[in-house]
This record gives structure tokens, C-alpha cells and sequence, in this order.
């Protein structure tokens, strides 16, 4: 038995595009690890970060991971645009055909699951508790778990880039293109197991959300007085119990027929691909919801804040909510009208897919009128707004054509497809999550981002994504499919294709303005300081405690009178607490053994991909060993003093004063 | 900063870059607004009809959000401001009440067009119908004429105004049948025979390609539809049959194997029952006398729409050794 499975020297080098990745790779990484040690950062990256329970820090932490991973996606986007914009033929670009579809299979994984998704968890892990009036969530040791397995799948996402390859079959990595027979390499195994590893992680964290914001809510906080965002976070994480497991599921059926020689969606032996289309939508659709509902609930808090006003419709909000969340299981079929269902069928889901209009377009009217008699601040997290009712409105129109299947037949799987799903998930994810951003950075990080820049930024977006997606409606109708890596110099497609590249770039732009307004802001934090800890006016309980907030989020728990309940506070209509003594807050401590169980959990991915069998034992041992040692760990809390609270709560009230 | 005209600048953007497209378009073909065939028209004109009714919704939106965004602009200390304004009973079921009446509209539109589009249903016309048997082959399209005997690759003829029933099936890899000038697509899936019927009015050279994507070869998985008057198709077909190429299974093996950018080929005969053998490849034979005669078409209902006289079991019992041959080695 080889001890190093099929793993060979020979799987390093792919070509120099690909070295040219890794030496950048191994630098970036090289010069952290220096710069760690120079200024003698391990002990506090370690203790202060790492290990750490507290929620604000692993929301940061997924946030930080995600935005690595988004230069990846976009490098990957760029690559993309770059070889369409010059492979008219006769050139067939300067990308050979297998490391294109490695791009673009690399491009929807990466920007799905390891941005839009830890971007929206890092965001409920730091608003949710906060929002709620609590001081954790329902299982801390649960919640970094959850953390450290998405990080374990992002790290094999990026080893296939060092070893071997990446899958080349597009994002869900249909059968039968994806099974042994046709995909032989390592490419799918790492699609398959970077998945099953993070995704393990995103139930973990639906399970613990869920019960987070049915059990931990400040007294007084009804399910009908809670925020907004919390309400579509409730939303989106019944949606990740119901569908991760399908997914889970889905993708170990196919590793069977990979490893095992089984039949689930093989071409022969019983076996058929359509319940593989069927299986992975039912999980991809409800995702694409999972998605989108937290960027809802970052409006409704952005647009009434910044309107200084209440929401309006606050009753309608919740029932559009969650009926979207119920609705977005009935419609997976419309992602295969073409895959020969019978009419009625067809015709079921396509109207199933329009109903899903209705309360998104209610959502869009009570943000309307929320703005309508209230006073509108044209902060960035209101452009982002503003952009977004633009672009979401457009994605929803050309998402309505394609729901009517005969239309669909013309529409599916060409780039009028794409310009559709970016439309929705940049225009409506991710301008949310960017409006989101912006709106509590100043409560975790206790300074405001830099206005001017953000609104820069915005305007390079906004631009760059109408340059770069509204020609691929236009080449989807001229019958240009997606995934191609060249194409005919008479089908008229290149100037076209050459301005979504020139989009791309303004896109680009915009990132750039991003990072700087981080680094800018970070240099005048001292001017852009938020000493109240209510920096826009806010309506919310993570308003009412300190920027940044202490560890334990509040001394004592709000008690909650009714919606929007700081906005009471100050306007003296009831106390959020009476005046009382500190008492002693009891908090999870720190433990590492989320992050040493997901360590052995990337060794088993790495084994099952490179056949390294003797890891796989091991590794799995390792989790056993490492959950009894948990179990018996006696030390899982500790206490801060009340003397201790009372003496962080008076220096916060000097500095704001 | 004039940050109230934020809205009225991204509309005008917006404007710029649909102008700025349609611009760099002009003059070529836009296959799918560009219809040639009664069914690529009555597609076109339900996408046109979809957008006429989602213009109603969108355009009051952006004027909303425009007027709504400029009046209660914060610095219009002119314009009512109402903080606790937060419920108002006719308002909220103004718009559940008005998506619902468009989607009502749009959901009796699908109900109707999606059964008369069905990809699976003749066209009505008094004109016989042509049958074409389409396999999608790794990376190239074969097109038989059972009702002929002739076969090509690459290549598709059809007579106009004749209805054209396309049986559509895979060697391997799942693939998606699309003329768009003549009509929306169909998956080619292995082991499955889907149908779509189509109809071309006008003579002309119509691009086809595979839309789902299936490996290396995929963007040279093109092909040309070629409508000619009905005298020309029957000279065609008279003159292809004069050939001496023989399309036999052990050639179709040769054929299937991975290539890409296959030259347009024609075949002056086929063997007996070439597509249905393709089908059954990868049936097993306790797996035959189950195979539901369902509407999705698994072996049962493609065997008995093909017009050929063998029956299917002999077809099945002389399949079985290939079935297990292609799956173990992808062609």
C-alpha cells in the first residue's frame, strides 16, 4: 500500500498558470506566518481569536475567511471573463478548455458556499444574539464547531489549486459527467468532500440559530417584537436544516458510485442522473433563499433606521417572510422545465416559482413606504439599498420569464441564465451583506467605515455590474450557452462579451475602493470613533450596549416592551432594565477542540480524496477521541465577577461621556 | 453630495448600457427574437408578453422608489415626516392584492402555453411528419432518418413547413438539443429518448448546439440545421442514399468515441434499429419487463414510438454485452 495514496510529486505542477497561483499561495502565506512571529502575534491570535466562543469574533472570523476566499472567486471571474472576451475563433484564448471549466465549476462553489455563506453566518453571529438581548448563542462550543469545519472545506477547496485539481463539471457537478467514468481525477472528490466538511458545518449552525432565537430571547422580545433580520435569520436557518441534509445525502450517493461502484446516477446499471438533478435542487433552490432572506432583513434594518422611521408593515414583513421560506421547497423543478417532465408538471412549478413574487414584491413596497414620510439619509448602506431595488427588481422581471416553461426552454442554461442568478445573488445577496457590513461595523470594531470611499465604491459596483451582466441577457438571447470556452467570431458575440469584461474591471475598481476604505477608516479610526455605541440613531438592542460591546454583550438582560426596542428606550416611552446590581456573568471559556476536530475532519477529506487509506481510520478516531475528550471537560465555563462588570461598565460610561 | 439623484442616475445608467448593448448587437442575429419556426415564434411571443406584464410592475417601482427617495429626502425638511407611521390596512392589501391579479394573469398563460408548447406534442399539420433520431455523442451530434435509411453528423436537413418530430437520446453525457431559431431545447440523456417537435417556415442555415455542459469538447458541440423547400430534401435525401458508407454498430462505436470538431458526415444507410440499440445499451435484462411505459419515456415508450419492426426483446438480449462494455470503458 502506498502510504501517500494516489498522491504523486507529478500532481503539483498544472501548468504555469496554475505554479504561478501557487508560489503567489505559498508567499502570501509565507509572509503572514513572518509577520505573526516578527510582532510576536502568535499567543494573542491564538487565545484572543482562535479559540475563542464568543460569537462577535467568529462572525468576524467568517467574514475574514469569506473575503479571502472572494479574491479567489474573483480571480476566477476575471480568468473567466478575460478568455471569453478574446476566444472568438479562430484564438481559442489563452485557456486550455479543462482549466476553464476548472474555473467556472471553482467560481460557483467558491462564491456560494465560501463567501455568500460565511458572509451570512458571520453576519447572524454577530447581530443575532445582540439583536436578541442575549449573550451567546443556545451552544458556543457548537457554534465555533460549526466555524472551524467551514474552514477545514475552504482549506481543501484551495489545496486543490496546490494538489491535483479542482472539479471541471460545473458547480453541482451533474452525473453523469461527474461520476468515475468520465471524471476519473481528484477533482470531484475534492468538490465532493470540501462540500460534505462545510456543509456538516452549516447544519451545526442552523440547529444552533434556530434554537438560539426560539429560547434566548431577552424577556419580553414575543416572537412578534423581534427585529426583522432576526425573523428572516429564523427563516433562512429552517431552510439549512430542512435542505443541508439533502445535500449531504446527495453528494455521499455519488461518492458511493465514485468509490464503491455503485449505480445511484450512472449512465448503466439502473442507475439515473435525473434524481441527482432532482436531489441537488432540492437542497440548491431552498440555498439560493437561505441566501437572500438575511439580505432582506439587513434592508428592513438599514432602510428604517436611515429613514428614522418604524418599518412599515412590520405584520406583512413576517408573513412574506416565512412564506417565502415555505414557498422556496415547492419550485426545484424549474431549474430542469427542459429535462422532459410532462406539461402539467411543468406548468405546476413554473406557477409555483411566480407565487414566490408576490411576497418578495410585497417586501419591496413596505420598504418603500418605510421610506415614504420618513427622512432618508443617503448613508452607503441606503445606496447599497437603492442599487439593489434596481438590480433585484430587474433579476426578479427576467426570473419571472424564465418560471413560464415554454420561455424557459429558449432561456435555460444560457448566459441570459447567468445574467439572471448574478443579478440576484450579486444585486440582491450581495449588496445586502455589503449594506450589512457597513451598517455594524462600528458596533464590532467600535469606528465607522469611511463614508466617501463606500459611496465610491458603491457607484464602481453598481456600474460594473450593469456593464458586466446586462450584455450576457443580450448574448443569451442572441443563443450563446454558458460554459463555453470559445465560440465563433461570426456569431457576433465578442463586442459584447468584451464590454462584460470591461464591467468586470469597474467591478474590480469597486474592490479595490473597499479594501482601501478598510485600510483608510482603520488609520482614522480615532476620527470616525463611535463612543456611544449608537452610531446611526438605531431602533435595535445591539444600539443599546457599547461599540464594541463588552464580551458579555449586556450587564444585565434588556427587558423588551414592545418592536424597535432601544427606539422606546430613548424615546422615554419604558427602561430597558431597572437600575439594578451587577451580578456575576457566567461565559463559555475558550476551547480549541472545534478547531483540532475539524482538523482531523479536512485529514479525513484529504484521505478519501487521495485514497490515503490508513488517514481515514485515524482521522476518524481522532473525532471520536477528540468528543469524548470534550465531553468529559469539566471546565466549560467561568465566571466574570460582578465587581468586574461593574468596573467594564463604568469605564464605558467615562469614555462616552 | 446630490445624493438625491442617486436613484435617477442609476436609472439613466441603466438606460445607457441597454443602449450601449443593443448598439454593439445591431446586426446580427438575435436567434431567439429572430424566429423561424411557428414554435421558436409562439416562445418568442410569451417571453414578449411576460415582459409587456412585467414592465407594468417594474416601471411603477422605479418611479416609486424615485419620487418616494427624492421628496423624503432628510435635507426636504419640507416634506411630512410621521416616525411612527408604520400600518396602514388598505395600503398592504393594495399590493398583496395587485402581484396577485399579475400572477394570476401569468399563471393562466403558463398553465395553457406550457401544455400546447409541450416539446413532447405533434404539431398539428397536415403535411406528414418527419422523424429524426438525435444522439448526442462526446463531442458531436448524429442525426438519423429512419424513414429515409441516412444518417449525418454534425449536420441536420429538414424540409420547411413539415412538421419534425426530433427522438433525442445520449451516448453518455447529459446534453441539451437547441435550435433556437426554430425551437427551445430538450435534455439528451442516456438510456432516455425525450422528444420535441418543431416546424421550420422559412429556408435558411440555423445554428444548433448542445446548452447543458458536458466535458472538454462541449463549445465545438455545434451544428447546423439547414431548412430546405421539400423538392430539395427528397433530392438530398436521393442523392445521400447513393453513397456507399454504411452506418453499422461497430462503426457507430468508432464514431462515439471522444472527438471534437467532426467534420458534417453523411451515411447512405443505417443499420436496422441503430437508435433503440443505443437506448438499450445500458439496460439490464431483468430491468426490461419492469421498465414503466411512464410519460418520462425510459426505454418503454421510446421502443414503442420508433418505427422499426424488430421487436424489442431480441434488441435487448444482443445489447447486453455492449451495456456492460460502455460502462465499463466511457466512450
Amino acid at each position: 500500500m502506498n502510504l501517500f495514496g494516489d498522491l504523486t510529486l507529478a500532481a503539483l505542477y498544472n501548468g504555469p498558470i496554475v505554479l504561478a497561483a501557487q508560489i503567489l499561495i505559498a508567499t502570501l502565506g509565507l509572509t503572514l506566518a513572518v509577520l505573526l512571529t516578527y510582532f510576536k502575534r502568535w499567543h494573542w491570535l491564538w487565545h484572543e481569536w482562535l479559540t475563542s466562543v464568543d460569537p462577535k469574533k467568529i462572525g468576524v472570523m467568517y467574514i475574514v475567511v469569506a473575503v479571502v476566499m472572494l479574491f479567489r472567486g474573483l480571480v476566477d471571474a476575471a480568468m473567466m471573463r478575460a478568455q471569453q472576451a478574446i476566444a472568438a475563433s479562430p484564438s481559442t484564448g489563452y485557456l486550455e478548455p479543462h482549466h476553464f471549466d476548472q474555473l467556472f465549476t471553482a467560481h460557483g462553489v467558491i462564491m456560494i458556499f465560501f463567501v455568500a455563506m460565511p458572509i451570512m453566518f458571520g453576519l447572524l453571529n454577530i447581530v443575532v444574539p445582540l439583536q436578541i438581548g442575549a449573550r451567546d448563542v443556545a451552544f458556543p462550543f457548537l457554534n465555533s464547531l460549526s466555524f472551524w469545519l467551514f474552514v477545514a472545506g475552504a482549506i481543501l477547496v484551495n489545496l486543490s489549486l496546490v494538489l491535483g485539481e479542482f472539479a471541471a463539471t460545473g458547480w453541482l457537478a451533474y452525473p453523469p459527467l461527474s461520476e468515475m467514468a468520465y471524471s476519473p481525477s481528484v477533482g470531484v472528490d475534492y468538490y465532493i468532500w470540501s462540500l460534505q466538511v462545510a456543509g456538516l458545518g452549516s447544519l451545526f449552525s442552523g440547529v444552533n440559530f434556530i434554537t438560539t432565537i426560539l429560547r434566548m430571547r431577552a424577556p419580553g422580545m414575543t416572537l412578534m417584537r423581534m427585529p426583522i433580520f432576526v425573523w428572516t435569520a429564523l427563516g433562512s436557518m429552517g431552510l439549512v436544516v430542512f435542505a443541508f441534509p439533502i445535500l449531504t445525502a446527495t453528494l455521499a450517493l455519488l461518492s458511493l458510485d465514485r468509490e464503491l461502484g455503485m449505480h445511484f446516477f450512472t449512465t448503466g446499471g439502473g442507475g439515473n442522473a435525473m434524481m441527482y438533478v432532482n436531489l441537488i435542487w432540492a437542497w440548491g433552490h431552498p440555498e439560493v433563499y437561505i441566501l437572500i432572506l438575511p439580505a432582506f432583513g439587513v434592508f428592513s434594518e438599514v432602510v428604517a433606521t436611515f429613514s428614522q422611521k418604524r418599518l412599515f408593515g412590520y405584520t406583512s414583513m413576517v408573513v412574506a417572510t416565512m412564506s417565502i421560506t415555505v414557498l422556496s421547497f415547492t419550485v426545484w423543478l424549474h431549474h430542469f422545465f427542459t429535462m422532459g417532465s410532462g406539461a402539467r408538471v411543468n406548468a405546476v412549478f413554473g406557477i409555483a416559482t411566480m407565487i414566490i413574487a408576490i411576497p418578495t414584491g410585497v417586501k419591496i413596497f413596505n420598504w418603500l413606504f418605510t421610506m415614504y414620510r420618513g427622512r432618508v439619509q443617503f448613508t452607503s448602506p441606503i445606496l447599497w439599498f437603492l442599487g439593489f431595488v434596481l438590480t433585484f427588481t430587474i433579476g426578479g422581471m427576467t426570473g419571472v420569464l424564465m418560471s413560464m416553461p415554454p420561455a424557459d426552454f429558449q432561456i435555460h442554461n444560457s448566459l441570459f441564465l447567468v445574467a439572471h442568478f448574478h443579478n440576484m445573488i450579486i444585486g440582491g445577496v450581495l449588496f445586502g451583506y455589503f449594506a450589512g457590513i457597513t451598517f455594524w461595523f462600528p458596533k464590532i470594531y467600535g469606528f465607522k467605515l469611511d463614508e466617501r470611499l463606500g459611496i465610491y465604491a458603491f457607484w464602481f459596483w453598481v456600474v460594473g455590474f450593469l456593464v458586466a451582466f446586462i450584455p450576457l441577457y443580450m448574448l443569451g438571447l442572441m443563443g450563446m450557452t454558458r460554459r463555453l470556452d470559445h465560440y465563433e467570431v461570426a456569431t457576433g458575440w465578442q463586442p459584447l462579451l468584451i464590454l462584460a469584461a470591461v464591467g468586470g474591471c469597474i467591478i474590480l475598481a469597486g474592490i479595490l475602493l473597499q479594501v482601501a476604505q478598510f485600510v483608510v477608516s482603520f488609520r482614522n479610526r480615532k476620527k470616525l470613533r463611535d463612543a456611544t455605541g449608537d452610531p446611526w440613531n438605531g431602533r435595535t438592542l445591539e444600539w443599546s450596549t457599547s461599540s464594541p460591546p463588552p464580551i458579555y454583550n449586556f450587564a444585565h438582560i434588556p427587558l423588551v416592551h414592545g418592536r424597535d426596542a432601544f427606539w422606546g428606550v430613548k424615546h422615554m416611552t419604558h427602561e430597558l432594565q431597572a437600575a439594578q446590581e451587577y451580578q456575576d456573568i457566567e461565559l463559555p471559556a475558550n476551547t480549541a477542540m472545534g478547531l483540532y476536530i475539524s482538523g482531523f475532519a479536512f485529514l479525513a477529506g484529504f484521505s478519501l480524496i487521495w485514497h490515503v487509506w490508513w488517514l481515514l481510520p485515524v482521522s476518524i478516531i481522532g473525532v471520536i477521541l477528540c468528543l469524548i475528550v470534550r465531553s468529559f471537560d469539566m471546565h466549560t465555563h467561568y465566571i466574570i465577577p460582578a465587581s468586574e462588570v461593574a468596573h467594564i461598565e463604568r469605564r464605558r460610561y467615562h469614555t462616552s461621556i | 453630495m446630490n445624493n438625491k439623484y442617486t436613484f435617477p442616475i442609476l436609472i439613466a445608467v441603466f438606460g445607457a448600457v441597454i443602449w450601449l448593448v443593443l448598439y454593439l448587437s445591431h446586426g446580427h442575429t438575435i436567434a431567439i427574437i429572430d424566429a423561424k419556426g411557428p414554435v421558436a415564434l409562439r416562445e418568442r411571443d410569451l417571453l414578449y408578453f411576460a415582459w409587456w406584464l412585467m414592465m407594468l410592475v417594474c416601471v411603477p417601482v422605479f418611479l416609486l422608489t424615485a419620487g418616494i427617495v427624492w421628496h423624503f429626502r432628510a435635507d426636504n425638511k419640507k416634506a411630512k415626516y410621521l416616525p411612527n407611521w408604520e400600518h396602514n390596512n388598505t395600503d398592504e392589501l393594495i399590493w398583496w392584492f395587485v402581484p396577485t391579479v399579475i400572477i394570476v394573469i401569468l399563471a393562466v398563460t403558463t398553465w395553457n402555453s406550457t401544455q400546447e408548447l409541450d416539446p413532447f406534442k405533434p404539431i398539428a399539420n397536415d403535411t406528414p411528419q418527419l422523424t429524426i433520431q438525435v444522439v448526442a455523442l462526446n463531442w458531436k451530434w448524429l442525426f438519423i432518418y429512419p424513414q429515409q435509411g441516412i444518417a449525418t453528423i454534425n449536420y441536420v436537413e429538414i424540409p420547411v413547413d413539415t412538421p419534425v418530430r426530433f427522438d433525442i437520446t445520449s451516448q453518455g453525457l447529459m446534453n441539451s438539443f437547441w435550435i433556437p431559431q426554430l425551437s427551445g431545447q430538450v435534455y439528451a440523456m442516456s438510456g432516455m429518448s425525450t422528444q420535441l417537435h418543431l416546424m421550420a417556415n422559412e429556408t435558411g442555415e440555423y445554428k444548433g448546439s448542445s446548452a447543458n455542459f458536458s466535458g472538454e469538447g462541449f463549445a465545438d458541440m455545434t451544428f447546423v440545421a439547414r431548412a430546405v423547400t421539400k423538392t430539395d430534401f427528397d433530392d438530398w435525401v436521393a442523392a445521400t442514399r447513393i453513397g456507399l458508407s454504411t452506418l453499422t454498430y461497430a462503426e457507430y462505436v468508432e464514431v462515439a468515441q471522444p472527438s471534437s470538431k467532426y467534420p458534417p458526415t453523411e451515411y447512405a444507410s443505417v443499420v436496422k434499429n441503430l437508435y433503440s440499440r443505443i437506448l438499450m445499451q445500458f439496460m439490464s435484462p431483468s430491468g426490461m419487463s419492469q421498465m414503466k411505459t411512464s410519460r418520462n419515456h425510459i426505454l418503454g415508450a421510446a421502443t414503442t414510438t420508433i418505427s422499426t419492426p424488430t421487436s424489442t426483446s431480441s434488441t435487448a438480449s444482443t445489447s447486453v454485452g455492449h451495456a456492460v462494455m460502455m460502462d465499463q470503458t466511457p466512450l
